[in-house]
């Protein structure tokens, strides 16, 4: 098997070397790529959509579609995740470990108890490793920073590299962050799953719906400037605007699923405990 | 001085893609990919490709490594071949 899989890898690598014969030559200025389009983009981005970020302006306006329907991959990765992995049983082999915190006895349960999380009591992962007060403390310092900077690169990516892609990755990092230095619970009580299911759902609603919004203003699917007309700026600003509006979408969608993966894999589904 | 940097991060990169085929530990080959994601983060930033760094370096050396990491917590840290 293992060397039928080592044939057809390098009969498909054949075949790819074969096919890039006819590209035009690396970097070869009369491809018909650097002779229609980079110039106009290059030289017309600008004053066409106000956004000085050539590539926000590439990926969010003119192949709007392109990143729509990447954003609608990311949202379908994270429900395939849901999909495969997550799980209602109420059975676990491991059973419940529960800790008394006045006197500090665990108690071993092989049913779920029905003692509620408080003061007096507190679940313990089977796999319970103690909690660090140095990494606790970091952590819970970062977070807000590293969230106010994502928010940032979300906001800015129409000046500076990044966009909602980067922005949304690195908002969802922060939760996984939260549920690695404390535990799965905690970072769950903050963002329950409705919330990120929500959430991932709306991201990419926001962003086909600015398309639809322009379609109804009388434009072309996801043709920005339409939206002039009920905003006070004109058309090249629009654009802008537009681009900002889809960027938020995109950076909603990422952060939802980039939880839910994590969330769905290191619980194995079970959204308990984990990693 | 830029095609020495060029050569010098992707020998890199070959080792680490390399490595991170051959290890039988599956955490090893985790980390070596998350290596591999940054190597090529640098190799996109010395380009000029910031955007391009910027996604490689939190999609590809951070999130997507958590995921491998957690999937290796959750399976088994040895590989069958």
């Amino acid at each position: 098997m293992k060397r039928i899989g080592l044939i057809l890898v390098i009969l498909c690598g054949a075949v790819l070397l074969y096919a890039t014969k006819d590209f035009p030559a690396w970097g070869d200025p009369a491809s018909p790529a650097s002779t229609h389009l980079s110039p106009h983009y290059i030289q017309h981005a600008l004053e066409e959509t106000e956004v000085s970020n050539l590539v926000t302006a590439v990926l969010a306006d003119y192949r709007g579609y392109d990143t729509m329907f990447e954003t609608v991959v990311i949202f379908a990765a994270g429900l395939a995740c849901f999909l495969l992995l997550r799980t209602f049983a109420a059975r676990r082999k491991e059973g419940w470990y529960v800790r008394h915190i006045p006197t500090g006895v665990v108690i071993h349960f092989q049913r779920r108890p029905s003692i509620p999380e408080s003061r007096v009591f507190e679940r313990l992962d089977t796999q319970w490793v103690p909690h660090d007060l140095i990494i606790k403390t970091i952590s819970r310092i970062l977070i807000p920073f590293i969230q106010l900077f994502s928010l940032y690169v979300v906001a800015h990516g129409d000046f500076s590299p990044g966009g909602g892609f980067q922005g949304g990755v690195m908002f969802g990092a922060t939760l996984v962050l939260m549920a690695i230095s404390f535990d799965l619970r905690t970072a769950l009580s903050k963002v329950g799953e409705k919330f990120l299911a929500l959430l991932a759902a709306s991201g990419v609603i926001v962003y086909g719906g600015i398309g639809v919004l322009c379609m109804l203003l009388g434009g072309e699917f996801l043709d920005y400037s339409e939206l002039a007309r009920i905003l006070p700026v004109h058309a090249e600003e629009a654009r802008a605007l537009g681009m900002i509006g889809v960027e938020i979408g995109v950076g909603m969608a990422v952060t939802a699923v980039m939880a839910i993966i994590y969330v769905n894999i290191a619980s194995a589904g079970r959204h308990d405990e984990g990693l | 001085m830029h095609w020495q940097i060029d050569l010098f991060i992707l020998a890199l990169i070959i080792v680490c893609a390399l490595a991170a085929i051959n290890v039988r530990d599956l955490l090893g080959a985790a980390i070596l990919f998350g290596a591999y994601s940054f190597l090529m983060c640098l190799l996109w930033a010395v380009m000029g490709a910031v955007d391009v760094a910027f996604t490689e370096a939190s999609v590809g050396a951070g999130v997507s490594t958590v995921f491998f990491v957690a999937a290796v917590f959750q399976t088994t840290r040895r590989s069958k071949d």
